[in-house]
């Protein structure tokens, strides 16, 4: 076990270092830079689902003065390759002439003039003509493969999970095995991440070196993605992270695509281009959480135990590759559950439609899986006449137990101890029937819930990834954090400042978190999968401590050995100059990943949690109030009590919003409601008051115990809201969103249920 | 957005006179709902923008009881508002509701008649209050019920050198019920799925006086004429909550669109009126 630290600048509120600049107005998101001289560009997008390209067409009695325009020809011209890099690169930046188009909203050519409205006023008559295909909108379809769009059976990507048999046959016998079986199918809708901040992104070129900076979570994605599409090697290009307003994964890989269509107005018009999108361009072009469809078959032994689960996860993925693979990954990793189980079969798709590509979305495909697998529990523990909650803590996995992949739980296991939490703060459950102030029926419910995060990148990921971090003194004696991990809102450059000041035994406010830029940080990987504290931080807490290693060591040549840190800096800088110390993320001891069988450890360590609902369903109009919410979290450690409860808090209500409220509609491959206005999330107004247990069962290898906590509120709560309604109206509802309609049109059916009960 | 001809008036004459000058020029109450739509559709020819117009603003009691509030008072104003509480307090509810608190303090009752969306906050309540809008034009002023004032798919009665002066609310009969019910997207800032606004009177058991106005399942909000007609001369009771629900039913088409369904929102509003008709029932249940 790591050492923990005492008490310093970690596990207190630390107010947030980026908090008065954010209030204030202070800070400068992406569309406040004031760039002199700065064009504004406009996207021309596809207004069909699949087709053909055939000309892109400019009005010939348009006046075209003070305008540029890019198509897909000035991407080869200029030695690049028109594609936007990521996994694969099947993804074009602009549709090229004769290319395929594959979802509505696809970028075409691009428009850049000296005023916004100008640009917007001739993207209406640039005019694309292209010949339309039938489309592929559903995951059915896709499979049927009689329109082809990704290989020869439009499947992304599979992949199975076996534990504990052999093959198909020898998994059947033993599912064969069970005294019962519980089949679902569990549908689960797209999420819009409704970051606060619409995407944007401003270039400008210099010496043939080209400057991007924007909203952002990835700055090292985008570089990647420039040096293909520019064709320059990484000192060709420069990604700067400007002030960012929420990400929740919507910027992980689209900033690329913006990059992309900026960079090279901005080379072509010869000045600065800004590009910012306006809301229904966001909701309409960018990714959103990928619509899944999971079959489960849960088979159990007389007494209730688990005998053996089999999940079979299709996923849409969209036009285009994308994150997808790695979305399913997760989705499938976390299909099982935290359950005890000796025969698992997972078998997961991520197939291709022509819908625009779903991506990351906070949860990363884990919100999906664990929907089912709660829903499924849920019905087990109805079946067999147990308390739900009950019946989860003699199902849970503990230290010493087998994930479906085989990786040995040893070590951070918080499973019981959230599960525990949970239980005592239960409390007696509301009574179940009363009238509202209007005197509508009301009927109550409670539904629980139990779940696991795996921290950081699946497998093998983070050795690959082999991020690196550094701390420096410099030369002007002050102490600076250098990593890509970028401050989305969620609090990381606070947290880095606590961990490098209680290293080097300084106060946060004493440590400078430098803004995220390719220049001037190493590449420590994305601002993603729970990772940057816990990765991320780790390093910034294994340099800190090189640092100040280095620095004691000086200080001990000199005289002053033994002295505190804040002592000797200044004299240490003015003698030796800047002092860096970089490292690079090294695995735990004994994490083993295969992933040609998927077997092994999945991740280093996983977070745990389990929820409560209470809900209260007026029965006149099925409208789903959450009366309350509380939710037990094991982090680990919290570095910042307060900024991740901030960040449950805030996790909880998203998740809440996709179990009961959001919808996003796609009508013949185009987002139909793309609009705050009928793209909803939730309002302070739909907020329970969120009840957050933290549970700290210490990871030996994160950074003072801790590990990740971003996502894992994302994956349960809607499973928690959703059996509460189950609970209340004593029918199943299997499918995300239960909005008032879905619950409305069951009425025959509860009505009869709540008359017999 | 760019409008090439705006005029703020200083009076309703002059704004009587700039709108019939300009009978293609858009009137400008509060731009709530102008400002959403700005984006999506052409810039409008000229602005005539009475926001600010003094004469066009404040709430007062008129002919022995009955509520004036000018074309141009803030929903904030109709929320805080002693005379509206009293007399139509479904209308403060149902303000209440509109948008947040800087949209209530920008928006206003005549742009709300005036833009006459078929989800219109306020016009339910209109229709249940049985108001009366004032019309201004150089040819002189009019008084048209609200009940015949839109007329289809945000088309209203105005005429195109017309101003909306001012709604009129008539004193209800102290006996009567006021009830409102706006089921939305969301608890804040949503655009309805349903509404509905009633006033009902029971006298011996019976129901002697029922409207109820509807939102957002027709083209335009809509009287229920024929779950009055079940209402009216009935005795109170679950009965006529049912014949007024099943009424709805015959009368009621609501298409399913982007916020909702056709059948979630007929079997709403039913359950919803069939609640009204329950409450206004009930002599001990308080307003």
């Amino acid at each position: 076990m790591a050492e923990l630290q005492p008490a310093g600048p970690v596990g207190r509120p630390v107010p947030r270092v980026d908090g008065v600049a954010k209030v204030t107005g202070a800070a400068h998101y992406v569309d406040d830079l004031d760039l002199p001289g700065a064009w504004h560009g406009a996207t021309v997008r596809s207004t069909v689902a699949h087709g053909v390209l055939d000309a892109v067409d400019l009005d010939p009695d348009y006046d075209w003065t003070d305008v540029v325009v890019v198509t897909a020809a000035d991407i080869a011209a200029a030695g690049g390759r028109n594609v936007v890099t990521l996994i694969e690169e099947d993804q074009p930046a602009l549709v090229p002439l004769g290319g395929r188009v594959m979802h509505v909203d696809e970028a075409i050519a691009l428009v850049a003039a000296p005023t916004r409205a100008r640009a917007l006023e001739a993207r209406r008559h640039v005019r694309p003509r292209i010949s339309a295909r039938p489309a592929v909108l559903d995951t059915d379809a896709a499979l049927r493969a009689e329109v082809k769009l990704y290989g020869d059976d439009n499947v992304f990507k599979r992949f199975v999970i076996r534990k504990g048999h052999g093959d198909d046959a020898a998994f059947e016998d033993a599912m064969a095995g069970a005294d019962r079986i519980i089949e679902g199918v569990y549908p689960t809708a797209a999420q819009e991440q409704m970051y606060i901040e619409p995407q944007g992104m401003a270039a400008h070129w210099e010496d043939g070196r080209c400057f991007l900076v924007g909203s952002m979570q990835c700055p090292y994605y985008v570089h990647k993605a420039m040096k293909a599409l520019l064709g320059c090697d990484g000192d060709g290009v420069v990604v700067t992270q400007a002030v960012t307003g929420g990400g929740f994964g919507g910027k992980e890989e689209y900033p690329s695509m913006i990059a992309a269509h900026v960079a090279l107005l901005a080379r072509k018009a010869g000045r600065p281009v800004k590009l910012i999108y306006d809301r229904g361009e966001d909701i309409a072009a960018t990714t959103k959480r990928h619509p899944c469809v999971t079959r489960h078959r849960l088979g159990l032994a007389a007494d209730g135990a688990i005998v053996a689960i089999d999940a079979d996860v299709v996923m849409d993925g969209g036009a285009y590759l994308t994150l997808s693979p790695v979305v399913l990954s997760r989705g499938v990793l976390h299909a099982a559950g935290p359950y005890r189980c000796p025969v698992v079969r997972i078998v997961g798709r991520v197939v291709a439609t022509n819908h625009p590509p779903h991506g990351a979305f906070r949860g990363f495909g884990a919100p999906q899986t664990t929907f089912p697998y709660e829903r499924q529990i849920d019905k087990a523990a109805r079946l067999l006449g147990v308390d739900p909650l009950a019946y989860r803590q003699r199902l849970a996995l503990r230290p010493g137990d087998t994930t479906a992949t085989g990786q040995e739980l040893t070590f951070s296991v918080g499973s019981e101890a959230v599960l525990e939490a949970i239980a005592r703060a239960a409390g007696p459950r509301p009574a179940r029937d009363a009238v509202s102030a209007g005197g509508a029926p009301v009927r109550r419910g409670r539904g629980v819930c139990f779940y696991f995060h795996g921290s950081g990148f699946t497998g093998a990921g983070e050795q690959r990834i082999a991020g690196r971090a550094t701390v420096a003194l410099t030369a002007a004696g002050d102490v600076e954090v250098r990593s890509s991990s970028t401050d989305i809102g969620q609090g990381a450059a606070t947290i880095f400042a606590q961990i490098a000041g209680a290293s080097l035994g300084l106060a946060p406010e004493r440590v400078r978190v430098v803004d995220p830029s390719t220049d001037k940080v190493p590449d420590s990987g994305p601002t993603v999968a729970s990772r940057t504290c816990m990765v991320v931080g780790g390093l910034v807490e294994r340099a800190a401590r090189a640092l100040g290693t280095r620095i004691a060591a000086w200080a001990g040549e000199h005289g002053r050995g033994g002295a505190p840190f804040a002592e000797v800096a200044a004299a240490a800088a003015a003698a030796l100059g800047e002092v860096a110390e970089t490292v690079q993320y090294e695995p735990p001891p004994g994490i083993e990943w295969d992933d040609a069988t998927y077997t092994g450890a999945a991740y280093p360590v996983f977070g745990w949690a389990a929820c409560l609902v209470d809900v209260a369903i007026d029965l006149d109009t099925c409208e789903v109030t959450v009366e309350r919410c509380v939710q037990a979290v094991d982090v680990g450690k919290a570095i910042n009590p307060m900024i991740v409860k901030g960040q449950i808090e805030g996790g909880t209500l998203q998740a809440l919003g996709w179990g009961l409220l959001e919808n996003v509609l796609y009508q013949d491959g185009k987002v139909a409601n793309a609009s705050m206005t009928n793209c909803i999330v939730p309002t302070f107004a739909d907020a329970p008051d969120l009840e957050t247990v933290l549970v700290e069962v210490p990871y030996p290898y994160g950074p003072h115990g801790a590990k990740g906590v971003g996502e894992i509120p994302m994956d349960g709560p809607a499973a928690a809201a959703i059996n509460a309604v189950v609970d209340a109206l004593g029918v199943d509802f299997d499918v995300v969103p239960v909005l008032p309609e879905t619950i409305a049109a069951r009425r025959d059916a509860w009505d009869a249920a709540r008359r017999k009960s | 957005m760019t409008a090439t001809g705006y005029v703020r008036p200083a009076s309703i004459a002059e704004a009587v006179a700039a709108r019939a000058a300009h009978p293609d020029w858009i009137v400008l109450c509060g731009a709530t709902d102008l400002m959403v739509e700005a984006p999506l559709r052409p810039a409008p020819v000229g602005v005539v923008d009475v926001w600010a117009l003094a004469e066009l603003c404040g709430i007062a009691e008129v002919d022995g009881g009955a509520v004036r509030i000018g074309a141009a008072t803030p929903w904030r104003d109709v929320v805080t508002s002693p005379l509206i509480a009293a007399r139509a307090p479904i209308l403060a509810a149902a303000a209440r509701e509109i948008g947040a608190l800087q949209i209530q303090a920008r928006g206003t009752i005549g742009g709300n008649v005036g833009t006459s969306s078929p989800v219109g906050d306020s016009l339910p309540v209109l229709l249940a209050l049985d108001a009366t809008v004032e019309l201004a034009s150089p040819r002189g002023t009019r008084r048209v019920p609200y009940r015949d004032y839109p007329t289809g798919y945000r088309t209203t009665a105005l005429a195109a050198d017309e101003l909306i002066v001012a709604i009129t609310i008539p004193a209800a009969h102290p006996g009567a019920r006021q009830l409102w019910r706006k089921v939305g997207t969301r608890r804040a800032q949503s655009i309805s799925k349903i509404m509905a606004a009633a006033l009902l009177r029971v006298e011996a058991g019976r129901f002697v006086e029922a409207r109820i106005g509807l939102g957002a399942v027709a083209n335009r909000p809509i009287r229920a004429a024929g779950a009055e007609a079940a209402i009216v001369g009935a005795p109170v009771g679950e009965a006529t909550a049912d014949a007024a629900a099943a009424a709805l039913a015959a009368e009621l088409t609501p298409i399913t669109d982007v916020r909702s369904t056709a059948p979630y929102r007929l079997a709403t509003v039913q359950q919803v009126v069939r609640r009204f008709v329950l409450e206004a029932s009930s002599p001990s249940s308080p307003d």
